[in-house]
């Protein structure tokens, strides 16, 4: 038994890794591809556009073989798999979040940007210290949802052969002839999410000083 | 001195002329008023006054720095962005809505553009904006948020946040149309007390009895042109133009 715990503490170390690493590289390019959707140029609109449709409109599964398999195809050669799934997990969520910033974004009233126009601010200004704390405050509960969505879709790792939480537990059903490790696993993801949830409630407590 | 001089202004959104060429000049300590009914392109005046909208011909010259010319060809040419910075903060324009940043302090909302615009100091910013509050008679929200304020207090506060930049020219939209009719009070008690200071100022508003008392000049616009200017007993009391007539009648009754 203990054996089996620390395996799948191993196997949610690897999960926690995928959940953060994509975390860290989507949020910020997500945000890049909402300025790109909403660019005015038409090339990089569609362009984005086209990528955003295809990140939300194939499974994430298939996303993953592709990323990973695709440049053996191409190049003979792929990239390691724990590097593939981080890959794959980025770019698909951050399409996702994407979408969620630019909902944010444009829901922002025009006189904010036009009161800090007259007021003289740069527009990096104006979008890093009227525009996005505003922005982030509304997008909290969509964003958490997303979050909580990929601590799940973390399991999707094993499809290239990534041993997370998930892939563990499976392994130890099978040799034990038991589904109980399976359940296990399902409390670790239920434990990571309530802190994940925990999380959000207390970011979205502490911005409720105004509305 | 002139402190503003616009010739022959023309604005058109799409096919749609909104300023179908304006031309007036505003005079140090002079408060100017803009009456006329809505639609008449009042707002859209001030606007590309103060840069949110660009204009379509004409020029537009504030104190001594030239904001935009059109040649003899009909192409609008703004200057560079260093001088326009510097016509910008000339100007400060309060809003209807009042804009405030609501995720700021009060007291934030009137001091971050002076430290990050102007570089003053915090010390010296918070200084400045401490003593605009107290004028404003809200020394003591400089803590609060601005959803927790009132309507005519949020709208003080946005009057603060524009003379903390020590505009030349302040600039009102209508600045009590979203505003009871208790608040609007409050709010031209503050403008009245800024002339008496002999700020020089442009006020857009609908409120004629208080357009009739503060002003220096009245304009009276109609349908992208000025029909009338003149001084406000001339003008309210004694209107030249047909239009200036019919429409100061419907406020009478």
């Amino acid at each position: 038994m203990s054996n089996l715990l620390v395996l799948m503490l191993h196997g949610t170390y690897t999960s926690l890794k995928i959940f953060f690493l994509t975390l860290i590289f989507s949020l910020p390019l997500g945000l890049l591809v909402a300025r790109g959707r909403m660019s005015r140029n038409r090339l990089i609109s569609t362009t984005v556009n086209v990528y955003i449709m295809i990140m939300r409109g194939t499974p994430l599964i298939l996303q993953l073989i592709f990323v990973y398999f695709a440049p053996y195809y191409l190049f003979g050669a792929s990239y390691d798999r724990f590097t593939a799934v981080i890959i794959g997990f980025v770019i698909n969520y951050a399409a996702y979040f994407a979408e969620i910033y630019r909902g944010g974004i444009q829901s922002i009233e025009v006189g904010q940007y036009e009161a800090a126009h007259v007021l003289g601010f740069s527009k990096l200004h104006t979008f890093t210290h009227i525009v996005f704390p505003q922005v982030i405050k509304r997008i909290l509960p969509s964003l958490g949802n997303e979050v909580i969505t990929l601590i799940k879709d973390t399991a999707l790792a094993q499809t290239i052969g990534v041993a997370e939480l998930f892939r563990v537990a499976q392994n130890a059903a099978a040799r034990q002839f038991s589904t109980m490790p399976i359940f296990i696993a399902g409390v670790f993801y239920f434990v990571m999410n309530a802190i994940v949830s925990r999380s959000f409630d207390h970011i979205e407590k502490k911005l409720d000083y105004y509305h | 001195m002139e402190m503003i001089r616009v010739r022959d202004v023309r604005k058109e959104f799409g096919e749609l002329g909104v300023l179908k060429g304006i031309s007036f000049s505003l005079h140090e300590g002079e408060v100017l008023s803009i009456i006329g009914p809505s639609g008449s392109g009042k707002s859209t005046l001030l606007r590309c006054l103060t840069q949110l909208e660009q204009i379509d011909g004409g020029s537009i010259e504030v104190c001594d720095d030239v904001m935009v010319t059109t040649d003899d060809q009909g192409n609008v040419r703004y200057s560079d962005n260093k001088t326009l910075q510097v016509i910008r903060l000339k100007l400060g324009l309060v809003f209807q809505s009042f804009n405030l940043f609501p995720h700021m302090s009060v007291l934030r909302n009137i001091v971050e553009a002076q430290t990050h615009v102007l570089k003053r100091s915090k010390e010296e910013a918070i200084e400045v904006a401490r003593k605009l509050l107290g004028k404003m008679g809200l020394s003591e929200k400089e803590n609060a948020y601005p959803c927790q304020l009132s309507g005519g207090q949020q709208q003080r506060v946005s009057i603060a946040r524009a003379l903390a930049l020590n505009p030349t020219v302040l600039c009102f939209d209508e600045p009590t149309s979203a505003l009871d009719p208790e608040l609007t009070q409050e709010i031209l008690k503050v403008i009245k007390e800024l002339a008496r200071e002999k700020m020089t100022m442009i006020v857009v508003t609908h409120e004629m009895n208080f357009a009739r008392d503060i002003s220096d000049r009245v304009i009276f616009m109609d349908d992208g042109l000025i029909v009338e200017e003149g001084p406000p007993q001339e003008l309210f009391v004694n209107p030249k133009n047909q239009r200036t007539k019919k429409f100061l009648q419907r406020y009478e009754q």
